[in-house]
C-alpha cells in the first residue's frame, strides 16, 4: 500500500491504495465517485472518462498509483453547482437515454469546448468517437454541442 | 476487472535510477508509461512482473526535437502531443498522419508512439511511418547505449528484440537530404477508433525513390525492398504501378481473422497502395495541400 495524494473535484484526496488498483476502480468502489462507469474495461468505450489535468483518459487504463499529485476531475466536480451550461444544454435537447455513456460524453465534450470553443461538426466527431453510445445514435449529443456553441 | 495478483511499482526521477532499477530486477520489471496496452495486458494476465518501472517523472524523455538532421521522439511523447507537433508535421507528416488516426482521443491523451512499438501489436499504427523514414530505436541499460534501426526491431507479434534490462529513450528520424513526402493509408471499421485492418505507408523522395511498408497484415509490419527496386528500376508510369500492385501478393501474406478475411485485406493493401502513392505524389508537388486538407489538425496546431 502507498499513500497517494491527489486533487480530486478541487478537493485534496490522500488515500492508501495497492499498485494493481486501476483509477476506476478506487474512485467507484474506495472514493464513492460513481460518474466514471465500467464499460469495455479495456479502453474502447468512453464510459469511465475522467479529466486529469484537464486532459480525457481512459481511467480503466490507468494504475490509481499514478495519479499522485495530479488533478483530476469527473462529472461530479463539473456539476458541483448545479448542472454546468453544456449540461443544460444536453437536458435541453434531451439527448440521453439510458444514460451510461454520458459522464463520459460530457467530459470529451468538455475538452473539446475547453480547447476549442467553436468546434465544427467534424471536431466535435473526432471528439466523441472514442465514447460510444448504444442509444442515441450521435446526432443528438452532435446537435446539443453545435447548439451550445451557436449560443455564445 | 481488477488485476488479480500483486506487483511493486516504482517512478525513478532520473533516468540513471530508472537503469539501475531495470538492472537490479531484469525480466521481472516492466515498463510503464502511458499504460493504455500495459494494463491490458495486466488485466489478461498477458504479462505478469514483479515491479512496474513507471517513467513518466523523467522529464528527458518528454522532448520532440531536431538535433541537426536529426527528428528525435522522446520514449514520453504521446499521439496527442505528436498531433501538436509543429516539428513532426512539418517534417514527418506521415507520422502526424498516422498518429491522428489512433484510436481515440481519450487513448492519444495517454499512449506513446514508442510505447506502440514496443508493445509491437502486429496492427499498431507508428510502424509503416517509422520504417519507411528508416528510424532508429535508441536503447540504454546498464551496459550502456545501443541502437537498433528499425527495420530489424520488430521480431514477431508482440515481440521486439529490446532486452530485458533495457530502455528505450527515444526514436530517431534522419531527415532526407531531397525534397520528399509520406502518406499513410488505414483500413478501419468504422473511423475514429478502430484499429487497423491493413495499413500501408509511402514515403516518395524527389529523385522517385519510394519506400513502402505494410502493416497489420503479418505478424510483423514489413518494408517491401521489392516493389521499392521495382518503382526504382522502372519509374513510376501507370503501367509500373499496376505491376507493383500486382507484386503486392507476392510479398505479403496476411491471414483471416475477427476483423478481415486475408482475400479483403490483401485486395485493400493494393487499393491502399496506389492511394498513398497518388497522395504523396500530390504532396510533393504541393505541399501546402497538406495543411489545407487536414482542418482538424490545422486548429490542434494552432491552439498550440
Ligand atoms: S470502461 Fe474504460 S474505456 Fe470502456
Ligand atoms: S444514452 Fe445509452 S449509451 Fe448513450
Amino acid at each position: 500500500m502507498k499513500k497517494n495524494v491527489f486533487s480530486l473535484n478541487d478537493e485534496i484526496r490522500s488515500i492508501y491504495i495497492n499498485p494493481n488498483e486501476t483509477l476506476l476502480e478506487v474512485l467507484r468502489d474506495k472514493l464513492g465517485v460513481k460518474s466514471p462507469k465500467c464499460g469495455c474495461d479495456s479502453g474502447d468505450c468512453g464510459a469511465c472518462t475522467v479529466l486529469i489535468d484537464g486532459k480525457s483518459v481512459r481511467s480503466c487504463l490507468i494504475l490509481a498509483i499514478e495519479v499522485d499529485g495530479s488533478t483530476i476531475s469527473t462529472l461530479e466536480g463539473i456539476s458541483k453547482d448545479g448542472l454546468s451550461p453544456l449540461q443544460k444544454a444536453f437536458h435541453e435537447h434531451n439527448v440521453f437515454q439510458c444514460g451510461y455513456c454520458a459522464p463520459g460524453m460530457i467530459l470529451s465534450a468538455t475538452e473539446l469546448l475547453k480547447k476549442n470553443p467553436h468546434p465544427s461538426e467534424h471536431d466535435i466527431k473526432e471528439a466523441i468517437a472514442g465514447n460510444l453510445c448504444r442509444c442515441t445514435g450521435y446526432i443528438p449529443v452532435i446537435e446539443a454541442i453545435l447548439d451550445f456553441t451557436k449560443k455564445d | 476487472m481488477a488485476i488479480p495478483y500483486e506487483f511493486g511499482y516504482q517512478k525513478p526521477a532520473t533516468l540513471q535510477e530508472a537503469i539501475a532499477l531495470l538492472a537490479e530486477h531484469d525480466k521481472n520489471a516492466r515498463i510503464l508509461a502511458g499504460g493504455t496496452d500495459l494494463v491490458n495486458e495486466l488485466k489478461q494476465g498477458f504479462r505478469v512482473p514483479e515491479i512496474l518501472i513507471d517513467i513518466k517523472g523523467i522529464t528527458e524523455l518528454k522532448n520532440i526535437q531536431l538535433v541537426d538532421d536529426q527528428l528525435e521522439i522522446g520514449a514520453l511523447v504521446t499521439f496527442s502531443e505528436i498531433l501538436h507537433s509543429k516539428i513532426l508535421h512539418d517534417n514527418a507528416y506521415i507520422l502526424f498522419e498516422a498518429a491522428g488516426l489512433v484510436a481515440s482521443n481519450g487513448v492519444r491523451n495517454r499512449a506513446t508512439m514508442v510505447g506502440n512499438i514496443c508493445s509491437a501489436v502486429a496492427c499498431m499504427d507508428s510502424a509503416s511511418p517509422l520504417l519507411v523514414h528508416d528510424a532508429v530505436i535508441h536503447l540504454i541499460s546498464s551496459q550502456g547505449e545501443r541502437n537498433v534501426p528499425i527495420q530489424k526491431w520488430f521480431d514477431d507479434n508482440r515481440k521486439t528484440t529490446i532486452r530485458p534490462n533495457e530502455l528505450v529513450t527515444h526514436v530517431s528520424i534522419p531527415i532526407p537530404k531531397v525534397k520528399y513526402a509520406g502518406a499513410y493509408q488505414k483500413m478501419m471499421r468504422y473511423s475514429g477508433e478502430d484499429l487497423s485492418q491493413a495499413n500501408v505507408g509511402v514515403l516518395l523522395f524527389a529523385d522517385n525513390t519510394v519506400h513502402v511498408a505494410f502493416g497489420s497484415v503479418g505478424p510483423i509490419p514489413k518494408r517491401s525492398p521489392k516493389i521499392e527496386n521495382l518503382l526504382k528500376a522502372k519509374g513510376l508510369s501507370a503501367d509500373t504501378i499496376e505491376e507493383a500492385k500486382q507484386m503486392i501478393e507476392k510479398v505479403i501474406a496476411p491471414i483471416t481473422d475477427v476483423r478481415a478475411s486475408k482475400e479483403y485485406r490483401l485486395h485493400m493493401c493494393k487499393v491502399m497502395f496506389v492511394r498513398a502513392l497518388n497522395t504523396a505524389q500530390a504532396r510533393i508537388k504541393k505541399p501546402k495541400l497538406i495543411t489545407k486538407k487536414l482542418h482538424y489538425e490545422k486548429k490542434c496546431l494552432q491552439s498550440e
